[in-house]
C-alpha cells in the first residue's frame, strides 16, 4: 500500500493548483542543510528533481512529495504538513516568485 | 572610529551621523554600470533588527541574467588575457578599499543582516579583505608544469579560466562570502555574474559601488531577484562554464543537476549540524584553556546560529557534564541580545520572519520529542523600535542524538546538548548524521585530538578552537554538505581547467602511413 504521510492546508492546496496550472505538473521535494533548509521545495517535474535515493511519502494536491530516504528516517518518517506564508524563501521552489514560501506545520 | 570597549551605538543607514550613506532606491550592477531592471519592479529590502525596510532593490528576472550574461561574456576575453600582475593588483585594491571603509560596510552588513556590528567590525569584513589579498597573492605563485614525455616530445600543462561563471551567494553573510566566491574566480581569470540572498540583497551592492572604479566594467556583475526566478535562470543558464551555490540541499541537487544537463562543473556548501565535543580532561584546571573551553560551546550563537558550521550538536563527556554545562549556562545567560549596532551586542536579530518561525517550530518539536529545555525558548521582543525585530533567545536543549533537533540544521541560537561516556562513544554520536562540514575537538590530550580528528567525517575539525575562518585553510563538506572546497589557493583549480599542448620536437614522421 503507498504510504500517505502528507497533507496541505487548503491555502498551500490552492498555491500549488495556481502554480500547476501556471508551470504545468509539479513535484516537492523536502529539503535539509543549510539557510533555508528543512523547507519543501516545489519544482516542475520536467526539470527532474527527484533521484533514486528518494521515496514518495505523498502527496499535494496534484504534487506528489519525495524525500531523501536518509533524512526521512532521520526525522523519524514523520508527517509532512505543508502550508504557506508570506515573503519568499531564498530557494529554487517556484512560489518565491508570487513571494510566499512553503513550510511545513505540525 | 569606533573602538570595541566604547559604549557607542551607529546610526542606522541612511540616518544622521551613519557611515552609510543611503539611496531610496539601488539597481543591480551589470558592465560596470548601474542598471534599472528590465521589467522595472523593486522590491523593499527589511532590515530584521526591526522589520522595517532599508531601501529598494531590483526584482529581477531572467532577462536581467541575460543583460549581466551579455556584459560578462564581452569582458571575458580581456579579463582572461590580463597577466597575473594586474589581477593581482585588482584583488588588492579591492581589499584595499574594503579595509578603508571598514565601518560603513560593517555596519551595512549589519543592518541588512541583523548581526551585531561587533561581528562584522571583527570578523566579516577584515576577512574579506584578506581573502582578496590571499587569492591576488596566490595567483601570482600559480604555475603551470611540464613533463618530458621523451626527449623530444612535451606535455606542457596551463591553467586556463573558465570564462563566465555564476555563483549564488547566501544570507548569513552577504559579503564574506560573495568575497570567498568572487576573488578565486577572477583571480584565475573568470568573470562572474552573482546573484545575492533574497534576504541580503544590498549590502553587497554597497561593496559594488566602493569596486566600481576598480575593477574592469563586466567583470563583477550582480543581479538581484527571486531565486525560484534569477538564482534558476542563472544556474540553469548555457551561457555559464560553472555554477557555485551555497544553500540547502534541495536547491544544491538541482543546481548540481542543472550543471550535469549543461555538461558544466558545479561547487556546493550545503550546511551541516556540527559536532562541538567536549573531553572530561578540559576540566582539569579551571585555567584559562577551560575558559576558552566555555566560550567554544557558546559560539553556537555566534552569527546567531546561522552559520553552515554551527556547532549545534554539544557533545559533552558525561563524567564533566554538571560543572562545565553549569559554566557554560552562565556565560549563555550574560549573552547580551539587542540593537545590533550597538558595539556591546553579543547576539543580534534572526535574518528573516520566516527563520524566526522555523526556530520557534523547532523548538517545539524539540520540546515534543522529549528534550528538555535548559534556558532560553522564545522569541525575545525588545521594547521600542526593535519590537518588530526578529529576536530569539539564545537556547540550549538537552536529548539524545536520534531527535531531529540533533539531525537538522535550525539556523538559529538553539543548541541541541547531549552525554557520552567515551571516545568510542563520542564518534558514533558525532558521525551519525547525514551531514559533515564542521566539528570541533577539546582536549588537552594531543592523540586523542589528533585520533578524534582525523576520525570524524567532515570536512573540518576545529581543534581547541571553532569558528575561526582564515584564507588558506580549505573549507567544505563530506557527505551531504556539499562537493568541494573553498578558502584555498586549492579553489583555483574549482576555476581553471586544464590545457596541455603536446608538442613534438622530432623532424620524424611516425612512420605508420
Amino acid at each position: 500500500m503507498e504510504e500517505d504521510r502528507v497533507q496541505a492546508t487548503p491555502e498551500a492546496l490552492v498555491a500549488i493548483e495556481r502554480l500547476a496550472a501556471e508551470h504545468g505538473p509539479l513535484v516537492f521535494l523536502q529539503s535539509g542543510g543549510c539557510c533555508d533548509g528543512s523547507s519543501p521545495i516545489c519544482v516542475r517535474s520536467i526539470d527532474l528533481p527527484i533521484g533514486p535515493g528518494d521515496v514518495r511519502v505523498g502527496a499535494a494536491g496534484s504534487a506528489a512529495f519525495f524525500v531523501d530516504s536518509e533524512l526521512d528516517e532521520r526525522w523519524g518518517k514523520p508527517r509532512y504538513r505543508i502550508d504557506v506564508a508570506p515573503g519568499a524563501g531564498d530557494t529554487f521552489s517556484l512560489e518565491g516568485r508570487d513571494d510566499l514560501h512553503f513550510i511545513l506545520v505540525d | 572610529m569606533a573602538v570595541l570597549d566604547k559604549e557607542f551605538t551607529y546610526a542606522p543607514p541612511g540616518t544622521s551621523g551613519s557611515p552609510v550613506p543611503l539611496k531610496e532606491r539601488y539597481d543591480n550592477f551589470i558592465g560596470g554600470r548601474w542598471v534599472a531592471p528590465a521589467k522595472g519592479v523593486y522590491q523593499l529590502d527589511l532590515s530584521p533588527a526591526t522589520g522595517k525596510p532599508i531601501t529598494e532593490v531590483p526584482r529581477s528576472t531572467g532577462e536581467d541574467v541575460e543583460t549581466a550574461l551579455d556584459a560578462a561574456h564581452k569582458a571575458k576575453a580581456a579579463w582572461a588575457a590580463t597577466s597575473t600582475t594586474e589581477r593581482s593588483r585588482v584583488l588588492n585594491a579591492i581589499a584595499d578599499v574594503i579595509e578603508a571603509n571598514k565601518e560603513m560596510l560593517a555596519v551595512a552588513e549589519s543592518w541588512e543582516n541583523g548581526k551585531p556590528v561587533r561581528e562584522t567590525l571583527a570578523a566579516d569584513i577584515p576577512l574579506a579583505a584578506d581573502h582578496f589579498r590571499y587569492f591576488g597573492s596566490v595567483i601570482r605563485a600559480e604555475e603551470g608544469s611540464i613533463s618530458e614525455i621523451d626527449k623530444d616530445t612535451i606535455a606542457y600543462q596551463f591553467h586556463e579560466p573558465l570564462g563566465v561563471v555564476g555563483q549564488i551567494i547566501p544570507f548569513n553573510f552577504p559579503i564574506l562570502m560573495a568575497a570567498w566566491k568572487i576573488a578565486p574566480a577572477i583571480a584565475a581569470g573568470n568573470v562572474t555574474v552573482v546573484k545575492p540572498a533574497s534576504p541580503t540583497p544590498w549590502s553587497i551592492l554597497k561593496l559594488m559601488e566602493l569596486i566600481e572604479p576598480i575593477v574592469p566594467a563586466g567583470v563583477i556583475n550582480v543581479v538581484n531577484g527571486p531565486g525560484a526566478e534569477v538564482g534558476m535562470a542563472l544556474a540553469s543558464s548555457k551561457r555559464i562554464a560553472k555554477i557555485a551555490f551555497t544553500g540547502e540541499t534541495a536547491t544544491g541537487r538541482m543546481i548540481m543537476g542543472y550543471a550535469a544537463k549543461n555538461l558544466i562543473p558545479s561547487t556546493t556548501e550545503l550546511g551541516g549540524k556540527s559536532p562541538n565535543i567536549f573531553f572530561e580532561d578540559i576540566l582539569a584546571a579551571d585555567d584559562e584553556f577551560f575558559d576558552k573551553a566555555i566560550e567554544g560551546l557558546v559560539l553556537y550563537a555566534f552569527n546567531k546560529g546561522e552559520v553552515c558550521t554551527c556547532p549545534s550538536r554539544a557533545l559533552i563527556q558525561a563524567s564533566i557534564y554538571q560543572p562545565f554545562m553549569e559554566r557554560c549556562l552562565e556565560r549563555i545567560a550574560k549573552i547580551k541580545q539587542g540593537h545590533p549596532l550597538d558595539i556591546h551586542t553579543t547576539l543580534g536579530a534572526q535574518v528573516s520572519a520566516a527563520q524566526l518561525e522555523k526556530i520557534t517550530r523547532y523548538v517545539k518539536i524539540g520540546l515534543d520529542e522529549g528534550a528538555e529545555l535548559l534556558i532560553g525558548g522564545h522569541r525575545n521582543v525588545l521594547p521600542g523600535e526593535l519590537s518588530e525585530g526578529y529576536y530569539f533567545e539564545p537556547t540550549v536543549l538537552k536529548g539524545q542524538n536520534k531527535m531531529r533537533i540533533f539531525q537538522e540544521e535550525i539556523f538559529g541560537p538553539v543548541l541541541a546538548v547531549t552525554t557520552f561516556k567515551d571516545e568510542a562513544e563520542a564518534l558514533e554520536i558525532a558521525n551519525d548524521t547525514m551531514y559533515g562540514l564542521g566539528a570541533g575537538v577539546w582536549t588537552r590530550d594531543a592523540s586523542r585530538a589528533f585520533r578524534v580528528g582525523r576520525a570524524i567525517q567532515a570536512g573540518r575539525v576545529w581543534t581547541n578552537c571553532y569558528h575561526l575562518y582564515p584564507a588558506g585553510a580549505p573549507f567544505g563538506g563530506y557527505k551531504a554538505s556539499g562537493v568541494g572546497r573553498e578558502n584555498h589557493k586549492m579553489m583555483l583549480d574549482h576555476y581553471t581547467q586544464t590545457k596541455n599542448l603536446l608538442v613534438s620536437y622530432d623532424p620524424k614522421a611516425l612512420g605508420f602511413f
